[in-house]
């Protein structure tokens, strides 16, 4: 039952909403808008169960003083904090301390291990675009052209580049992501129709 | 190691210092090159510079700070032209409950700027889990996703609210974004479902899946990276932060491009002198 159930409710759902797209009558409307709010509400208690979650994961590691428990420490009080600013000290409104929080300690230290990747890119960018083969060759002079050719000081050197560069863009990139958008797209249709049909259980835990 | 292994193997610590102050002395001391407006920008720019005063615009700000150096310009520019013109602005955060930060940060820079008013001409709607039914759910009804504003003020108490049902009344969406929200949540449920007119600003990394988009007539303009960012200033005639920005990446990209072309010298130079080498020997 444990098994049957789910998969019960997901056939159902899966079955019902299909059919309720191709039927504009005020009932299949009612049925549709009910599921959008139905669908809302499951999404904040997951929000919960990954507090949750974080909550008692890192209060076992830091009750076991595993490696890394300063981490979870800082963890912990980093998600008090936050909390209590914005549920007891005025809304989250400019000005307040979750906002102030916000800006000067999240926003800086997101914004940093982002920027970092400037450059990890230049390197690997440096070790690996080598024209190894032709292929290789070609996604080098690709790379090469739209990096020089996107920003202002490319047309200074060499007008015609910004032109190629768009034209690689429009075409054999848009070809490609069409193609590989067409292959996602059919993919996803056919694991929804699996997990409809109760072929694709993996969603349900337990292994297989 | 020889001159060749040399010029493939250079130090990456020096490789991380040329590149930081490839960024830092433009910026310090710009060489303000002139930006190229390409046509993805300008339709989106032209776009929104034909509506009326009046007319409602939704800007989905659904970036958080990681990628905000190159979102946050874009945002700003936008809420910019919007504010100046007299079009009245609902924002949505929908990606990640981070970005609900940073969009009240950009938000109460061009809210001051403008000296606009919360209710009347512009909404902060906030943020809710689950963003495609969030975002089909507005497509039926703006209450139904959001009974209140972020601020805790009911949608009906809100004078701009009042005529403003669905996508129906919304002349475009322009998205904000760096993740799959741009296509699998807006192009697809918005424009798809509900046919409301999409525009996006992403980062350059992803600017490439969304050419498809803009030749099949799904987005109407596209902003990539900070280079979209620099342009939409450049179009309002408002240059700030992203302009001032592309003189960094300027440099950065020469850079980058000319130490593969060192690299490929010394790979290629060390073949050859492998191959005489064993042809000699």
């Amino acid at each position: 039952m444990r098994r049957q159930i789910p998969l019960a409710i997901t056939f159902i759902c899966g079955v019902v909403m299909a059919i309720q797209f191709f039927i504009p009558h005020q009932i299949s409307q009612e049925i549709y808008r009910g599921a959008l709010d139905w669908q809302m509400i499951i999404g904040g208690f997951v929000l919960v169960l990954g507090i949750g979650s974080l909550v008692t994961h890192h209060t076992g590691k830091l009750k076991h003083q595993r490696v890394g428990w300063g981490y979870s420490l800082v963890t912990l009080l980093s998600l008090a904090v936050m909390a209590i600013a914005g549920l007891f000290f005025g809304e989250m409104a400019s000005g307040k301390p979750f906002m102030q929080i916000f800006i000067y300690a999240q926003n800086p230290i997101q914004a940093t291990m982002f920027s970092l990747l400037a450059f990890f890119i230049a390197s690997a960018a440096y070790r690996a675009f080598r024209a190894r083969s032709f292929i290789a060759t070609l996604l080098l002079l690709a790379a090469i052209i739209v990096m020089v050719g996107r920003v202002p000081i490319g047309a200074k050197i060499w007008s015609p580049i910004r032109d190629i560069s768009t034209w690689l863009l429009d075409y054999p990139n848009m070809v490609a992501k069409r193609a590989i958008g067409l292959g996602v797209g059919l993919g996803m249709i056919s694991t929804a129709l699996k997990i409809i049909l109760g072929i694709e259980r993996s969603y349900l835990g337990g292994g297989k | 190691m020889n001159i060749y292994e040399k010029m493939m193997s250079i130090d990456r610590r020096i490789l991380f210092l040329l590149i930081a102050l490839s960024v830092i002395i433009p910026l310090l001391k710009p060489l303000l090159l002139p930006v190229n407006v390409t046509k993805e920008a300008r339709n989106l720019y032209e776009f929104i510079d034909k509506l009326k005063p009046g007319d409602v615009v939704l800007l989905s700000l659904d970036y958080d700070p990681s990628t905000m150096a190159e979102c946050h310009p874009m945002a700003l520019g936008i809420l910019r032209h919007c504010f100046s013109k007299g079009i009245k602005v609902i924002v949505t955060s929908l990606a990640r409950p981070e970005g609900l930060g940073t969009a009240e940060m950009v938000l109460t820079q061009a809210v001051e700027e403008y000296n606009k008013k919360n209710g009347e001409d512009y909404v902060f709607l906030g943020y809710k889990p689950v963003p495609g039914a969030v975002i089909l759910a507005m497509g039926e009804d703006f209450r139904l996703a959001f009974p209140a504003d972020y601020y805790g003020t009911k949608l009906e108490d809100l004078p701009m609210m009042t005529d403003i049902k669905n996508y129906g009344d919304i002349k475009i969406v322009v998205t904000f974004a760096a993740s799959a929200i741009v296509d699998l949540g807006w192009v697809v449920y918005a424009g798809g479902t509900y046919g409301v007119p999409i525009g996006a600003g992403v980062t350059a990394v992803m600017a490439t899946d969304f050419y498809k988009y803009l030749q099949s007539g799904q987005l109407v303009g596209l902003l990539g990276g900070l280079k979209g960012a620099a342009e939409y200033e450049k179009l309002i005639e408002h240059p700030d932060m992203a302009i001032k920005g592309m003189d960094g990446q300027n440099v950065a990209h020469l850079l980058i491009v000319f130490f593969i072309i060192i690299g490929n010298i010394g790979y290629f130079l060390g073949k050859k002198a492998k191959a005489s080498k064993g042809i000699g020997g």
